[in-house]
């Protein structure tokens, strides 16, 4: 029986001005699937990973993250299995004159006592680790430059990089390769996945274009107007039934490009 | 993709380096500075000062007392007030000598006299000097010329402000628009006139209101310079402390405190009602 | 704003200029000082003399020694009071941004104004009573004080920066304290360096004056001088403070302009 790494059960969530962003969610996942969400800009999916994150906290239902409830543990609890979840932000939140190892390498601060990251500034614990994980991107060279030398791209994949080196239970992305060209994007969502596998983690994208989470994710959940419109294998995935999710958006489907027909 | 494996930090180098000075320049710098942290923790000098410390509670607040501090806060305030006035007496012509020609010649041509540049520059080094030496200097050299009292008080900051007045006068005519100034000498008026109709209206409020900024600043320097015997609040807090009397320094504290928002409330009053 | 010359008749400020005036009146009386006595003969002769015991200054060699070991005190008390301000302002930042509640922010907030409302001088004598005469005095004092100015800007500073990064790495897991050292220190330690500075420049002018009541520097020199009627020596030490904060000044305004150009 496979660990469960999350589940939602009637769960709903209004952000403080009142705004309904999700309801009705009932979803879950266990270790070691890869999911796609997919759906209109403001359908909920940026919500939805946040309240797995648990960057944000549910208004009504129940969910359990990693087989705990977030919100019924202490802080001490609630920082611990943050640590075991990676989440990769649209806008990688990294100061700009950090270099890219140190950002890299804060991944792991949850891991690592206050001494060893104190020293880590002084000089960096580990150069190896990022280097792998920064190799893996394609960014390698980059190692002890300052971030705000980096294109919108590769600050992207210095993001997508911090999450690797965390090698986190739970696996999040939201938007991680809006900023990419068709290659690198193909290049990451690829890395993603390979470390998700090999680790036996969940991960879970949230993808603007159609095509990507098609190609690469198994599973697809569709949302549309904060709530589960489907949740179907992608063999399922029915051109109509993508017609029906965007609606909202005119004329043709949201994709990623030609790199990804083959 | 093959890329040249870095195994070293290569900023780690200047960063050893820049501790390595830091070091080098803070230790002699504790030395210098006599930093004994153990002095703190003297059984003597601590019980001093904790006996000094536990009279702050409470203040004094008897009559006697009250009315000598109340006393001396009306005279802190006369000290600020005409130490500005006097200021001003500086500042004013010092400010226009250094301004004048200059705005002068911004409003309009000027005949570029080199004795106006000369005294300029005379005029410049003057207010340097002025404000170079604190006031507390000039009120300690002046309480040996005119004896203790608020005098010393007065004249210091007569000094020193006025160098600081004439300084940010001169600045705020420089930068000051001179469109008025100049609609005036198409008119025909002459470059004084002009200079006096057209420029400085503009410019009055702001003179004004850092000319009430400063008056802020000298009642809190009336205070300070106190302690060298210029009377005041300052000499006050400063006999008290002599006598290690933690309350009436608790009550001088907590007056001197008070009358700085008053002060600032005074102040944020008159700027409003100029504006 | 007033585009033409004559300006519209405004009672309020007429009326507020004349109680100015009659406030200076009554401030020269309740002082019983009258200006113009200061400028009488004898006043004047006095004054003249006086100066006249300044000049010429005492250059002699061991005096001018121990002037320039006032001048380096002063410097390292004003160094190390703003060294050790930041770092503990550092801290204090945290509370008085808000990160640990309401209350702790009010809290942290009153206790800096206190320390920055008290005048420096103040703050000397009550250290040269706890710790005895000298630089240490000093240098507590302005420690004291700085920390409340730079507490307040630092508190200010981090209020002001965007959250993203320390939220993002608290939600991976990272305690309040290594969110902020590798979240927020990096946005804004630039800013916090350039207060420092800036406050540092104000302390040597401090530091020269705390010596008046024996807290160490150029200042406890000059006193001593005075009092025993040195005059010569006292005004070779005035010179030197000239010379220092003079100098400090025109230093940092060469600094100021490099860093505007490097910037743009």
């Amino acid at each position: 029986m496979k660990k469960i790494a999350f589940s939602f059960k009637d769960v709903s969530f209004s952000h403080s001005n009142g705004k309904e962003a999700l309801k009705n969610i009932n979803i879950s996942a266990s270790a070691g699937e890869s999911i796609a969400i997919i759906g209109s800009s403001g359908s909920g999916k940026t919500s939805f990973l946040n309240l797995i994150a648990t960057s944000l906290r549910l208004s009504a239902g129940s969910i359990t993250v990693l087989n705990v409830d977030p919100w019924a543990i202490s802080k001490g609890q609630l920082q611990h299995l943050r640590s075991q979840i990676g989440l990769v932000h649209q806008a990688a939140p990294i100061p700009p004159r950090q270099r890219v190892i140190t950002a890299v390498l804060a991944g792991r601060l949850g891991q690592w006592p206050l001494w060893k990251s104190l020293i880590s500034l002084i000089y960096p614990v580990d150069i190896a680790g990022p280097q792998l994980c920064l190799q893996k991107l394609d960014l390698a060279d980059r190692l002890f430059e300052r971030c705000d030398r980096l294109s919108g791209g590769q600050l992207q994949r210095v993001g997508v990089a911090r999450v690797l080196y965390q090698k986190p239970h739970l696996l999040l992305a939201d938007e991680p390769v809006s900023a990419m060209d068709p290659v690198l994007s193909d290049l990451t969502i690829q890395r993603l996945l390979e470390d998700a596998r090999t680790r036996d983690a969940c991960f879970v994208a949230s993808l603007h274009a159609v095509d990507i989470a098609l190609q690469w994710f198994p599973r697809i959940i569709g949302l549309r107007d904060g709530e589960v419109f489907f949740d179907l294998p992608a063999s399922e995935v029915s051109e109509d039934l993508l017609k029906q999710l965007y609606a909202a958006e005119r004329g043709d489907l949201p994709k990623q490009g030609i790199a990804n027909l083959q | 993709m093959n890329v040249a494996h870095q195994s070293r930090d290569p900023a780690a180098f200047r960063r050893f380096l820049m501790m390595c000075i830091a070091l080098a320049v803070l230790w002699p710098m504790l030395q210098l500075a006599q930093f004994d942290v153990f002095a703190l923790f003297e059984v003597s000098n601590l019980k001093v000062f904790t006996n000094f410390l536990i009279q702050f509670f409470p203040p004094n607040l008897q009559l006697p007392f009250l009315a000598l501090v109340l006393k001396a806060t009306v005279e802190t305030l006369a000290m600020a007030t005409a130490g500005i006035a006097l200021a001003m007496l500086i500042a004013i012509p010092l400010g226009l000598i250094i301004t004048y020609s200059l705005s002068i010649s911004r409003i309009g041509p000027a005949s570029g006299h080199r004795i106006a540049k000369l005294g300029r520059y005379l005029a410049r080094m003057l207010m340097l000097l002025l404000r170079g030496i604190p006031e507390i200097v000039w009120a300690l050299l002046l309480v040996r010329v005119f004896g203790l009292g608020p005098i010393a008080g007065v004249l210091a900051i007569a000094i020193t402000y006025g160098g600081m007045l004439a300084k940010v006068y001169s600045e705020i005519l420089e930068t000051e628009n001179t469109l008025p100034a100049r609609a005036l000498l198409m008119l025909g008026s002459g470059r004084i006139n002009a200079f006096l109709y057209g420029l400085l209206p503009g410019a009055s409020q702001e003179l004004a209101s850092y000319t009430i900024y400063r008056w802020e600043c000298a009642v809190r320097a009336s205070v300070v310079m106190g302690f060298v015997g210029a009377g005041g609040l300052g000499q006050l807090m400063d006999q008290s402390m002599k006598m290690l009397n933690g309350g009436e320094v608790s009550t001088i504290l907590i007056v001197f405190l008070l009358l700085v928002l008053l002060a600032d409330y005074i102040s944020l009053i008159i700027r409003r009602q100029l504006a | 704003m007033n585009q033409y010359p004559a300006r519209e008749f405004c009672l309020k400020c007429l009326i507020t200029l004349m109680l100015i005036a009659l406030l200076i009146v009554a401030s020269f009386t309740y002082l019983s000082l009258n200006p113009l006595a200061l400028f009488t003969q004898q006043a004047m002769s006095d004054v003249a003399v006086y100066t006249a015991r300044f000049f010429p200054p005492d250059l002699s060699p061991s005096f001018l020694q121990k002037v320039w070991s006032g001048v380096l005190q002063t410097l390292a008390i004003s160094a190390l009071a703003t060294l050790l301000a930041a770092i503990t302002s550092l801290f204090l930042a945290l509370p008085a941004a808000g990160q640990f509640g309401r209350g702790a922010k009010v809290l942290t907030r009153f206790f800096l104004n206190f320390l920055r409302s008290v005048p420096e001088l103040v703050w000397a004598v009550l250290m040269v009573l706890a710790v005895g005469l000298g630089p240490f005095a000093g240098t507590l004092a302005l420690t004291l004080h700085t920390t409340g100015v730079l507490g307040r800007l630092f508190g200010e500073t981090l209020e002001n920066h965007p959250p993203n990064a320390t939220q993002a790495l608290r939600l991976a897991g990272a305690s309040n304290t290594q969110a902020f050292i590798y979240g927020a220190i990096p946005g804004i330690y630039s800013q916090l360096l350039s207060y420092s500075l800036y406050r540092w420049e104000m302390n040597i002018r401090m530091a020269t004056i705390l010596g008046f009541v024996g807290a160490g520097g150029l200042g406890q020199i000059l006193y001593y001088e005075l009092s025993l009627l040195h005059e010569q020596q006292a005004s070779t030490v005035i010179i030197a403070m000239l010379i220092l904060v003079i100098g400090v000044d025109m230093i940092s305004n060469k600094l100021r302009r490099v860093q505007m150009h490097s910037l743009g």
